[in-house]
Parts: structure tokens; C-alpha cells; sequence
């Protein structure tokens, strides 16, 4: 393959820029420290460049950007029932919960409304999917602090919720379920007694984690006043979903401001928050919103109305002209579409506002002062996705 | 002392049968260790299948994958300090076979029974440090630097209440010596009963305590294993070692739980002693390796139990941990031992 002359400038311009970037920490007093993008600690390719005095962080820099696929100008050029095989790569552990506020968004512009069968089921995908998630998260802060056990046991319990999502649609990380006006298919039979079973399973999980874990006395020493982010700063810097209920901040979407398409209400459910804003309090509130989140399916499968999964749409779906935004409280916190149409078959624009932006912006905030070990236990009780990030 | 087999050997036939010895022993119990509980208990322990496939249930894997390392490419780093670079593993592999000199796994089963055998033990265990900074620095990798300085504090914080702890066995049976350490359990008696002999730990318990969370702390296992960290300075001293490199620091750190183990049973466990066989009969030389083998067995297990459950100190914790609590527990316990010892 040969390179056209501009290609080859543009190459040249950019290995230039990276290294003017280097050139600019390595001159400067003091050690600097590139972490990422490959770095186990950013579980993706996230760099972060740490200026240290000893081991203790003078400056921190995230630099985003490794892994950017451009999906807000793909989104422009497919067809809104392509969006979501699009999308629901973003936050590649919580998939399902991905397409529901673009689908969200564009029944909104579209005036079409699922049925209530497929909203309810909607949401208990939506839930699981956060399950997959934040399960994920807890055996994963486990790795990060040395305890590498509960990593396994977090995949082990994982695989059940998959499962379910798996043999509800037929996609274990990328479902691509969500259609506007409903649902793809309706649930197989014997599902409901096989998903409460497999949330007993989370439950128990859960009460394993808080033995082994969280009861352990290194584990809080090692995250108790760490990274510590009080309320008003969290909401400065735009934290969403756990971080910010970790700082004593009650916001939650999903009982907030829950957009039509969802049906939290038919389930009776608390929101749970922590005062304490450190690492410790954080991966309280992820523990606490997976119990509060089984209990939330267990209660929306007993009260699963008979009736279609789709509403009637158009074979060939054209979204009338104008502008919608809607936000739906995701395993990372606040995600939102905002979709601008011009009443094509694709969108004119795509805006998307994914939590972990927002949620790592905190970090040179956040990590002034801090040792090299605790901003590990910090960036992972922040609890990014990379695809989120870079989208 | 009876011997064993009644052949006089030269000097040189002698010390050719030791080296080869040690040779084969060393890459075995590496071997035994990594396999048993590295792979297996671990597995079980985390429920998952671990390696099924090479070998019967998956137990030559450790054995594929040492031949795996040893095709690999040696890759130096251009900017380091090649002789350093290259010596630093054989260093840490030396003091672990310096180690293996001096525990006996029988009366006659010895490779050198010297009068200071414990004080040798513990001089040559701690020179490993010395390897693992000669890793850090020459690599010339910040990660590398970092995982090297946090080795080198901690291991010297960690030999103080390691000696310590040992002193307390040393004051109670009056030696230096590891035969010597045996013979005081094997013919002690506990309140005049002498069935089992008098294993030190039910006298010093607290010492084989601070022992092994020191123990755990040489060996850089979790949780004190921020020297090689992987989620903060993603494996440390050795990140930019590959192939027999990285082979050399595996066996090292495997070997060196084993003889950790080793001296752990000798001193608090009666080390070869097998109650029932008196110590100065034939048979002790027969059964003193398989019963050395059981107690190293049982006190690895626990080393392996803690790395695999707790999560990893910081820095500052663990250094605190090792001068606020270890140690003043330590001097308590020599205390209390001297004041007994002088006392009765």
C-alpha cells in the first residue's frame, strides 16, 4: 500500500505532535510518569501523564483519545434501526443500556409510544444490563487493590446475568434489542423463573463481596478518605450516577426525571447514597445499587402485562423534523442522545453525552497529592469505560 | 550420630553430589509450589478450572511453560546497563540456593551443617535485595526504578522482625544451629510428656506469627506485594525481563517461598522430626525429608492462603504495619522468652 503525499504529511504531523508532548513532560522538574495507554490500571487505553514528586502525584493529566471511533458522525450516515448496532458499543459492558436512549429519543420525535410490555421489559434489560456492569466493577476494583479473587468470582456471577440477556435476545455483549415503538421479540419461554433464579445468584454475590471485601480491613484502609470529592465539586465537574451519590448527592434519573419508555415506577425501589465521597463510599453505593437493582427485576417480573412487544411504526421509519434530548440513568451515570433531525432516514446530528467524560475530568482534581497506589484505587472507584470515554 | 550409609567419600564426590543436589532441588520445589498451589489451589480456591490440558489434569502446564520462556527472546533494553542487567537475576538466584544450604531434612540429610546455620540463613536470604535493586536500576524503566526502590524498603524493613522473631527460637534452645533447633524439639518435653517432642511454636507463637506475615512480606506476595504490583507499576523489578530472565526470577521467588517454608517448619515445627521415630535411628533419615516435605507443605499453604485473599498494603501502610506492630511484638517476645529462659 502506498501513501499518498498528504497522508504521509499527516503521519509525520501527528508523530510530531505526540512527541512534542512527551518532550514538553520529560524536560520539565521533577519525574514524570506516563501511565497508559497501555496500563492495567486503566483497563483500556486511557493515558494519563503523572508529574510525581517520590511517589506523590503533583499533577495528573488524563489524554483521552486512544480509543476514538468517531460514532457521532457515523451515527449521521445510518439509518435510525442501525444507530444501535452502532451504539450499543459504547459502554461495552452495559450494552442494552446503551440503545435505549437513543431508541428513547427517537419515539419521542417520532410521537410513538411501546407498549406497556415492552417497556417493562425494557427496563428489566435495562437493569440487567447494569447488573453485567456493575458486578464487573466490583471484581474489578478487587484486581486493581491485589485481591484478584473476587475478579473471578465477579465473572463467574456475570455469566448468569449474561446468560439471560444472551437467551432474551440473543446477543451476550451486544444485543441490539431496542427497536423504536417496542421490541425486537418477546421474552422465550421459562425465562422469568430462570432471571429470578439467577438474581438470587447476584444477591449472593453481593453478600460475598461485602464479607470478603468490603469487610476487609486492608480493603479500607486502602479506600476509606481516599480521593475524597465533596458534593459541590462533584457536581462542578458534571459527575454522574454512583460518583456522585457517593459524595451524599440523592440525584438519581431513574427516579428523577425517568423519560416515558421506561416504567421504574411500577417497582418500589430506594436510591442509596454515602457521605463519605471517597473511593470506600463509592464502591458502596455500585454494591448497594446492584442489590437495589435485582430487587427492581425481581418485582418488575411479577408484574409483566400480557399484550404486543411493538407498537405499529412505519415499515420504512422516517423521523419527522426536530430535536430531542433524553437522558437515561446508565450503569456509568447520565447518558444522553441528543438527536436532531431533519426528517430523513438517517439523523442530521447525534450528540452523545456519555457519563465517563464527564466522571474522569475529576481526576487531576482529584489526584493532587495523592501516591501512585492510591490513584489506582481513585481511577478505579471512578470507574471509567474507555469506550464511554472516547465514544 | 549413626550414619546412614556407612561409605566414606572423597571431598570433591562429596560436594559433586550436593551441587547436583541442589540443582535438581531448587527448579523442583519451585516446580511443586507453582503447580500446587499457584495453579491448583488457586483455581479452586477462585472457582475455575485452572490449566486442564498439558499433561495429566493440566500438571506439566508449569513445565510447558518454562520451556515457553525459555524460547522466548532475550530482548535488553537498549538503554540499559547490560552487565547489571544481566547479573541481577542470577543474584537473586544465588541467595536462593545460598538458602537451601543450611536446612536439614534429616540428621545425616544435611548439604552443611553449620554451627550458625539460622544467622547464614538469613544473611543470604536478604541478599536477594541487592539483586532486585541491581533489576530495578539497571532496566532503565521508571516503572522498573519504582518497583526496585519499594522492593529494597521493604525487604530491609521486613529482615528486622524476620531476625527478630527467630531470635526468640535461637534464646529458648541456647543455638544457632537448624540440626541443633531439631534435636531441642525432638527430645523436648512438654510438662514432662514427651510424646511429641516440643514443636516451638506452642512456646513461641507469636514469634512463628510475626515470622510469616515477614515471611510474606520477603517474598513481595500479596498483600504486601507492591514491589511488583502489576496495577501500579505493572510487575516492577522485572517488567523488562523476558524469556530465562524472567524464568530465573520466577523460580527465585518460588524456590525462596519454599525455603521460607523450610526454615518456618524447622524452627517452629520440628522440622524433620516425625513423633514416634527417635530422631538418632536410621529411619529418621527415611522418613525426616517426606515429614519436612508435609510441613513445608502445611506452612506454603498458609503463605499461598493470604496472597490469595487479601488485597495489597500501600507503601506507607506497610511500612507502618512492619515498625508500629511487628517489630515491638517481636522485641515482647524476646523479652518474654529471655526472662523465662533465665528464669527456669
Amino acid at each position: 500500500m502506498t501513501l499518498t503525499e498528504s497522508q504521509q504529511l499527516a503521519y509525520v504531523a501527528a508523530q510530531a505532535a505526540d512527541a512534542r508532548v512527551n518532550l514538553q513532560f520529560e524536560t520539565d522538574d521533577g519525574m514524570t510518569l506516563n501511565i497508559g495507554p497501555q496500563h492495567p490500571a486503566t483497563h483500556g487505553t486511557l493515558r494519563i501523564i503523572v508529574r510525581l514528586d517520590g511517589e506523590q502525584v503533583v499533577r495528573a493529566e488524563p489524554y483521552p483519545g486512544y480509543m476514538h471511533r468517531g460514532y457521532e458522525k457515523l451515527c449521521e450516515v445510518r439509518t435510525y434501526p442501525q444507530v444501535t448496532t452502532l451504539v450499543n458499543r459504547i459502554d461495552w459492558l452495559g450494552s442494552f443500556a446503551n440503545e435505549v436512549p437513543f431508541i428513547l429519543a427517537a419515539e419521542k420525535l417520532m410521537d410513538i409510544e411501546a407498549p406497556p410490555r415492552a417497556q417493562v421489559i425494557r427496563t428489566i434489560l435495562f437493569e440487567l444490563s447494569r447488573m453485567a456492569n456493575v458486578s464487573l466493577f466490583l471484581g474489578d476494583l478487587g484486581i486493581q487493590l491485589g485481591g484478584i479473587t473476587i475478579g473471578f468470582y465477579a465473572f463467574r456471577d456475570r455469566e448468569f446475568v449474561l446468560n439471560q440477556i444472551e437467551s432474551a435476545t440473543g446477543g451476550r455483549f451486544h444485543p441490539n434489542f431496542d427497536r423504536i415503538g417496542g421490541l425486537k421479540d418477546d421474552l422465550p419461554k421459562g425465562w422469568i423463573a430462570e432471571t429470578k433464579r439467577c438474581m438470587e445468584r447476584m444477591r449472593t454475590f453481593c453478600d460475598q463481596f461485602e464479607t470478603l471485601v468490603l469487610g476487609n480491613e486492608i480493603f479500607q484502609a486502602r479506600t476509606r478518605g481516599i480521593g475524597v470529592i465533596p458534593p459541590d465539586v462533584a457536581r462542578s465537574y458534571g459527575l454522574t450516577g454512583a460518583n456522585i451519590r457517593g459524595s451524599g448527592v440523592d440525584w438519581d434519573l431513574r427516579r428523577d426525571s425517568v423519560p416515558p419508555g421506561l416504567s421504574y415506577d411500577k417497582a418500589d425501589w430506594k436510591v442509596h447514597t454515602h457521605p463519605d465521597g471517597d473511593s470506600f463510599a463509592r464502591t458502596w453505593v455500585r454494591l448497594q445499587e446492584v442489590r437495589e437493582s435485582t430487587l427492581i427485576v425481581d418485582q418488575l417480573l411479577d408484574a409483566i402485562p400480557s399484550g404486543p412487544v411493538m407498537a405499529k411504526v412505519p415499515r420504512i421509519i422516517k423521523v419527522p423534523e426536530g430535536e430531542a434530548y433524553v437522558a437515561t440513568e446508565n450503569p456509568l451515570g447520565e447518558m444522553g442522545y441528543y438527536v436532531v433531525s431533519k426528517g430523513d432516514l438517517v439523523p442530521f446530528r447525534v450528540k452523545i453525552r456519555s457519563a465517563s467524560f464527564n466522571n474522569i475530568s475529576i481526576v487531576p482534581w482529584v489526584t493532587r497529592g495523592v501516591f501512585v497506589p492510591d490513584m489506582v484505587t481513585i481511577l478505579a472507584s471512578l470507574y471509567f469505560i474507555l469506550g464511554d470515554i472516547d465514544r | 550420630m549413626p550414619m546412614l550409609l556407612a561409605i566414606e567419600l572423597a571431598y570433591w564426590q562429596e560436594t559433586a553430589i550436593k551441587v547436583a543436589v541442589m540443582a535438581v532441588l531448587v527448579p523442583t520445589t519451585a516446580l511443586i509450589l507453582g503447580i500446587v498451589f499457584l495453579f491448583k489451589m488457586m483455581s479452586w480456591m477462585q472457582s475455575r478450572m485452572g490449566p486442564q490440558e498439558a499433561g495429566p489434569r493440566g500438571l506439566l502446564q508449569l513445565l510447558a511453560d518454562g520451556v515457553k520462556f525459555l524460547q522466548k527472546e532475550d530482548i535488553i533494553p537498549d538503554a540499559a546497563d547490560r552487565f547489571v542487567f544481566k547479573a541481577a537475576p542470577i543474584v537473586v538466584l544465588v541467595s536462593t540456593f545460598l538458602t537451601y544450604v543450611v536446612v536439614p531434612a534429616g540428621p545425616d540429610l544435611v548439604i552443611e551443617n553449620l554451627p550458625t546455620g539460622i544467622f547464614f540463613a538469613m544473611a543470604v536470604s536478604s541478599l536477594s535485595v541487592i539483586g532486585v535493586l541491581m533489576a530495578g536500576w539497571a532496566s532503565s524503566n521508571k516503572y522498573a526504578l519504582m518497583g526496585g526502590l519499594r522492593a529494597a524498603g521493604q525487604l530491609i524493613a521486613y529482615e528486622l522482625p524476620l531476625v527478630l522473631a527467630v531470635t526468640g527460637v535461637v534464646i529458648q534452645v541456647g543455638s544457632l544451629s537448624m540440626q541443633d533447633i531439631v534435636w531441642a524439639q525432638a527430645t523436648g518435653e512438654i510438662f514432662g510428656w514427651g510424646g511429641i517432642g516440643l514443636p516451638l511454636i506452642l512456646t513461641q507463637i507469636l514469634a512463628f506469627f510475626v515470622f510469616m506475615a515477614a515471611v510474606q512480606a520477603e517474598l513481595a506476595q500479596p498483600p504486601f506485594d507492591m514491589p511488583i504490583a502489576e496495577t501500579e507499576v505493572v510487575g516492577g523489578y522485572h517488567i523488562e525481563y523476558t524469556g530465562f530472565r524472567f524464568l530465573f526470577f520466577f523460580l527465585g521467588e518460588f524456590a525462596t517461598a519454599f525455603a521460607f517454608a523450610a526454615i518456618a517448619a524447622t524452627l517452629f515445627l520440628g522440622g524433620w522430626y516425625v513423633p514416634g521415630i527417635p530422631p538418632d535411628s536410621v529411619w529418621a533419615n527415611v522418613v525426616g525429608p517426606i515429614a519436612l516435605f508435609v510441613k513445608i507443605m502445611f506452612v506454603s499453604f498458609l503463605i499461598f492462603w493470604f496472597r490469595f485473599t487479601y488485597p495489597r498494603f500501600r507503601e506507607d501502610q506497610l511500612q507502618t504495619f512492619a515498625w508500629k506492630y511487628l517489630i515491638p511484638l517481636s522485641l515482647v517476645n524476646i523479652t518474654v522468652t529471655g526472662i523465662v529462659v533465665v528464669a527456669f
